[in-house]
């Protein structure tokens, strides 16, 4: 894991952990879609794009968030969007 | 003028509550609106706040306390008095040394495995009593999740049989495109950063309460066979909680607040509702409810009013629909909202009216 993916994860781990404290990110299917997983909802949803905003300076437009419904491709649309700005 | 602050209702079918810690302690000042401390209850861990300017003289039940409600909570001075000594006989936390105990709470104590060293006193003179080994079975952070569920569970049973039993309810549904209003969300959102993107949810409330103004019949409570309107436009999000359950806080002063700051005061909500951390007047002063089934594939929600309220809002999710209009059917996105009303408060004619001016404005969003 590179240095970026662990910090995507640790992000990704704490907004969990403020937002929907009641899911363990570790029990988690990393391929099932996280409304159906974990129930989360639209506000959750937006929460946790600010939480990454925040947490790691990246800006989510809402027309992306159809493609980050599962935490692996959270992991991976952050990751990429990060490797990219360096 | 002295009085006592006393255990809050924090929502039909609460009994008692459990305090968890105090924010305030004797001699402090406080003004009205500010949280005090926090009490444990089935909706989570409840702010609660005081509602009058006053000096903070004695703390009656420490944390741990299991109090019902309308039990006193603090002894409150007047702002400014010097607080009185305490009597002697004011319970405090004597020295190990001399601690007195019950003989009931010994045996209970000895039969739980308490150690009685850590058990506050609340009995006279700071003597343990089998209420506070009690108390200490449970951990100061409050009940179980499961023990919480269970009551939850019992509280909206209560209040849901009150619901059919004493409330004749009518029910409107009005299926609405908002292709038009979601085109503008997107657009209005597209240069905003995450913080600041408006919710959907934000113009549903602002709608609900936007008509709420022209029919006050809807917003307020059904008490002793009449109806008092609400003080103030304070809609009550149904918010569910994962490990089950619901609670419906109130978006206070709707009305007057942008789409901006609605959206602000929404996501903290939910993110509070489901930390269990709400405040005691978001639960007691919501004076309508909405719900919204919205992610969950429903067309509509036919909801159950929460009494004493006298109607309930339901949204169902948006779909995508074939839709006529002016002649040419094509396809737009769609929602139903749904209306139900106490009909001992108001008839279904007002109810459409009110219904009809939620979808107008849903469909203006830039008037909101």
């Amino acid at each position: 894991m590179n240095e970026i993916e662990t910090r995507v994860r640790a992000a990704i781990r704490d907004g969990f952990r403020q937002i929907a404290p009641e899911v363990d990110v570790d029990e988690v299917d990393p391929e099932a879609d996280l409304r159906e997983e974990v129930d989360l909802d639209s506000v959750d949803a937006i929460n946790l794009m600010v939480h990454f905003h925040e947490s790691l300076g990246v800006e989510i437009p809402e027309s992306d968030y159809g493609k980050i419904t599962t935490l692996d491709a959270m992991v991976g649309y952050l990751t990429g969007r990060l490797a990219g700005q360096e | 003028m002295s009085g006592m602050y006393l255990m809050p209702a924090l929502g039909a079918g609460m009994e008692s509550g459990i305090v968890v810690e105090w924010h305030v302690e004797p001699g402090q000042t406080v003004s009205r609106g500010d949280v005090i401390g926090v009490v444990d209850t089935e909706k989570g861990a409840i702010d609660i706040e005081i509602w009058e300017d006053a000096e903070i003289a004695e703390i009656l039940a420490p944390p741990g306390t299991t109090v019902p409600v309308g039990e006193p909570l603090l002894r409150l001075g007047v702002a400014g008095d010097r607080v009185p000594d305490p009597p002697e006989s004011t319970p405090s936390p004597p020295s190990q040394a001399r601690r007195r105990v019950s003989p009931l709470a010994r045996r209970q104590a000895a039969e739980k495995g308490i150690d009685l060293t850590q058990v506050t006193g609340t009995g006279p003179g700071g003597a343990v009593v089998m209420a506070d080994v009690e108390a200490a079975e449970q951990p100061a952070a409050g009940p179980s999740d499961a023990h919480r569920q269970a009551s939850m569970r019992r509280a909206i049973a209560a209040a849901m049989i009150r619901s059919k039993r004493e409330i004749p309810h009518y029910y409107l549904a009005h299926t609405i495109s908002l292709e038009s209003s979601l085109r503008w969300l997107e657009e209005e959102n597209l240069d905003r950063p995450p913080a600041k993107r408006i919710l959907l949810a934000a113009l549903y409330v602002k709608a609900v309460a936007r008509s709420l103004e022209e029919f006050p019949d809807l917003n307020g409570f059904w008490e002793n066979g009449a109806f008092r309107p609400g003080e103030g436009v304070h809609p009550g999000l149904a918010i569910s909680l994962r490990g089950g359950g619901l609670v419906a806080p109130a978006v206070h002063d709707a009305l007057t607040r942008t789409l901006e700051d609605l959206t602000e005061g929404i996501r903290d909500l939910v993110q509070r509702a489901r930390a269990g951390r709400l405040r005691a007047s978001e639960v007691t002063d919501p004076t309508i409810t909405i719900t919204s089934l919205g992610n969950r594939g429903v067309d509509a929600v036919f909801g159950v009013i929460h009494p004493p309220q006298v109607a309930m809002v339901g949204i169902g999710t948006v779909v995508e629909r074939p839709w006529a209009e002016r002649g040419m059917v094509g396809s737009r996105r769609t929602v139903t909202l749904t209306l139900s009303a106490d009909h001992r408060a108001g008839d279904g004619h007002g109810g459409s009216l009110f219904l009809a001016g939620v979808a107008r404005r849903l469909q203006t969003p830039e008037a909101l």
